[in-house]
C-alpha cells in the first residue's frame, strides 16, 4: 500500500505529505516498531508537512531530529505547518 | 562487517585495480588518451589544469592531483607531460615517491613529440598492466571503507526518500568504524547550528561555521545572495518552510553521528566517522575532490538522474522516485522511490545501500561502471 506521509527520525514533530491529503484523513506514520496517527484537521498538499503533535507557540518545529524553524503560534495535532505558523531562526529572504 | 579489497604495499586499501593514464597538463590530455585506447584495460582521466595556478590554487591542483594518482584504486599509474608546464610529471612523482606508488613518466618534449610518447608510454602502460594483474582481493574490516556521499539534480523527493535513506547507510557505515564524507557547502547554508552541535570540539565547530560564511560571502561577491533568496517562491509552495529545512533535506544523506573533521577539497582527513569536505556544487569536480580526498567509492542520489562515473571509482546512483528510475533504470543502481510505492521503507533501502556500498567495495561494477561513464574534472579557482 502507498504510505499517505513520511516520518524521518523518531525526533520529529511533523510528517511531511507523500500525495495530497484531505481534512478527515486519518494518516499514520512510523519507524519499525513507533507509529502515530493523526486525524487531520486540514487539507495537506504533497510535499507539505502536518503536526504529530501539539506544538506551543515558541516551540522548535522538528524535522530530520532537527530544529527547522519556531512554531509562531499554537500549533495543533493533525493541523499544516508552514510559512503562516513557523518562522526560520535564520531569516527569510522573501520577507524582509 | 568486512568486505574483499587490495591492501596495497603501502598498507592502504583499494577496492579497483586500475591502471591510470595521467596527464599533469591539458597540453598531454590527447596524448594520454591515445595510450590509454591503445591498451586496453588501462584508464585515463582528463581535465584543462597544469599550467597557470598560483598561491593556493597550485597547492590544491598538486594536492588533487596527488590523491588521484596515488589512490589505492590504482594499481600503478603512467604520468604523462609536455615538458614546459607547471605541474609536470615530476611534481607529482615527488609527492607520490613517499607514498610509495607505482608510477612511470612519459612526456611529448621528451620522448620525442606524439608518436614517439605514445609508443613509449604504451610500452609502459603494458608493464604497469602486468603488474597490476598479480593483486588479490583479501578480506578487509569495513572500519577500513570511506565513502563519498553526493547529491544532484535535486527534486522534491530528495530529502524524503534518498537522501534520508543514505544517511541511515552512512551511520550503519561510521557505526562499523567506517568514514563518510559529505561536501557541498553551498547547501549547508542556514545549518550551521544543527551541523556547529554536531561537532566533535569547538575546533571542528568554528571550522563549519568559516566554511559555510565564506562560502555565503563568495556567493556575494558574484552578485549572488544565496540566504537571501532561500528557500525560493518555488520551494515555499513545494512545502519547504525555512532555508534550514531545504538545507537539512540535503546533508541529511550524512546521517546522524558527530562530526569528526572538517577538510579542504582533496585534502585527506586524518580521523574516521563523519567528515565534511568544503567542496563545490558542481558533481563531477566535487566527486574528484571526494575521491582525492582518499574516498573508494562515492553514493549520488539524484531525482532528476545522472549518469556519471569516475576513471577510478564506482559511483552508485540512488533514484529518489519511481518514475526517474523506470525512465533510466540502466543507470540507477538503488531505487530510493520505494519509499513512495509502498514497496520499502527509509530503514530498508538504508540497508540495501550499505549492502550495495559493500558489495561495489568488493568488486560489483555499479551501473556508470557497465556503462563506461568516467567523468572527470579538477577544481581549480585561480587560473591566471
Amino acid at each position: 500500500m502507498q504510505p499517505s506521509a513520511i516520518l524521518i527520525d523518531r525526533k520529529d514533530n511533523v510528517a511531511t505529505a507523500l500525495r495530497q491529503l484531505q481534512q478527515g484523513d486519518s494518516v499514520q506514520v512510523g519507524i519499525e516498531d513507533y507509529s502515530v496517527t493523526t486525524p487531520l484537521l486540514q487539507d495537506i498538499p504533497f510535499g507539505h508537512k502536518y503536526a504529530l503533535k501539539d506544538i506551543r507557540k515558541g516551540e522548535g518545529v522538528i524535522k530530520y531530529g532537527e530544529t527547522i524553524g519556531l512554531a509562531t503560534e499554537d500549533i495543533q495535532q493533525g493541523q499544516h505547518v508552514h510559512v503562516h505558523n513557523i518562522e526560520s531562526q535564520k531569516g527569510r529572504g522573501d520577507k524582509k | 562487517m568486512k568486505f574483499m579489497g587490495y591492501r596495497r604495499s603501502n598498507g592502504k586499501v583499494g577496492i579497483r585495480n586500475h591502471v591510470l593514464i595521467f596527464p599533469t597538463i591539458v597540453c598531454a590530455s590527447e596524448v594520454a588518451r591515445m595510450i590509454s585506447e591503445a591498451v586496453p584495460g588501462t584508464v585515463y582521466a582528463i581535465h584543462g589544469c597544469g599550467c597557470g595556478h598560483v598561491g593556493a590554487d597550485k597547492e590544491q591542483v598538486i594536492r588533487t592531483m596527488v590523491g588521484i594518482t596515488g589512490h589505492p584504486n590504482v594499481a600503478g599509474v603512467l604520468l604523462v607531460g609536455n615538458g614546459c608546464e607547471l605541474i609536470t610529471p615530476e611534481v607529482i612523482a615527488e609527492e607520490l615517491a613517499p607514498i610509495g606508488q607505482r608510477m612511470e613518466i612519459v612526456s611529448v618534449q621528451g620522448n620525442g613529440g606524439t608518436t614517439r610518447c605514445v609508443e613509449d608510454g604504451k610500452a609502459l602502460a603494458h608493464k604497469l598492466l602486468a603488474e597490476a594483474s598479480t593483486a588479490t582481493r583479501e578480506p578487509v574490516e569495513a572500519s577500513e571503507l570511506i565513502v563519498g556521499l553526493e547529491c544532484g539534480g535535486s527534486d522534491a523527493f530528495s530529502g524524503l526518500t534518498a537522501n534520508p535513506a543514505l544517511g541511515i547507510a552512512s551511520d550503519m557505515l561510521v557505526a562499523d568504524g567506517g568514514t563518510a564524507i559529505f561536501s557541498e557547502t553551498t547547501e549547508m547554508l542556514g545549518t550551521e547550528q544543527v551541523l556547529g552541535s554536531r561537532a566533535a570540539d569547538p575546533q571542528v565547530k568554528k571550522r563549519i561555521y568559516e566554511i559555510i560564511n565564506a562560502a555565503e560571502t563568495k556567493a556575494k561577491t558574484m552578485g549572488a545572495d544565496i540566504r537571501g533568496t532561500q528557500p525560493s517562491p518555488g520551494n515555499i509552495a513545494g512545502g519547504l518552510s525555512s532555508i534550514e529545512e531545504k538545507s537539512l533535506g540535503c546533508i541529511r544523506k550524512g546521517g546522524s553521528t558527530t562530526i569528526m573533521q572538517v577538510v579542504d577539497y582533496a585534502e585527506k582527513p586524518t580521523k574516521k566517522g563523519l567528515i565534511i569536505m568544503d567542496g563545490t556544487a558542481l558533481d563531477v569536480m566535487n566527486n574528484t575532490g571526494l575521491l582525492a580526498s582518499g574516498a573508494h567509492l562515492i553514493v549520488f542520489t539524484t531525482g532528476r538522474g545522472t549518469p556519471v562515473g569516475s576513471p577510478i571509482a564506482p559511483v552508485m546512483k540512488v533514484s529518489t522516485n519511481s518514475v526517474t528510475y523506470n525512465k533510466i533504470k540502466e543507470n540507477i543502481d538503488v531505487n530510493a522511490g520505494v519509499i513512495v510505492d509502498g514497496e520499502g521503507t527509509l530503514q530498508s533501502v538504508g540497508q540495501q545501500i550499505f549492502d550495495e556500498i559493500l558489495a561495489a567495495a568488493s568488486g560489483k561494477q555499479v551501473r556508470a561502471e557497465v556503462l563506461g561513464h568516467r567523468e572527470f574534472d579538477i577544481h581549480s579557482t585561480t587560473v591566471v
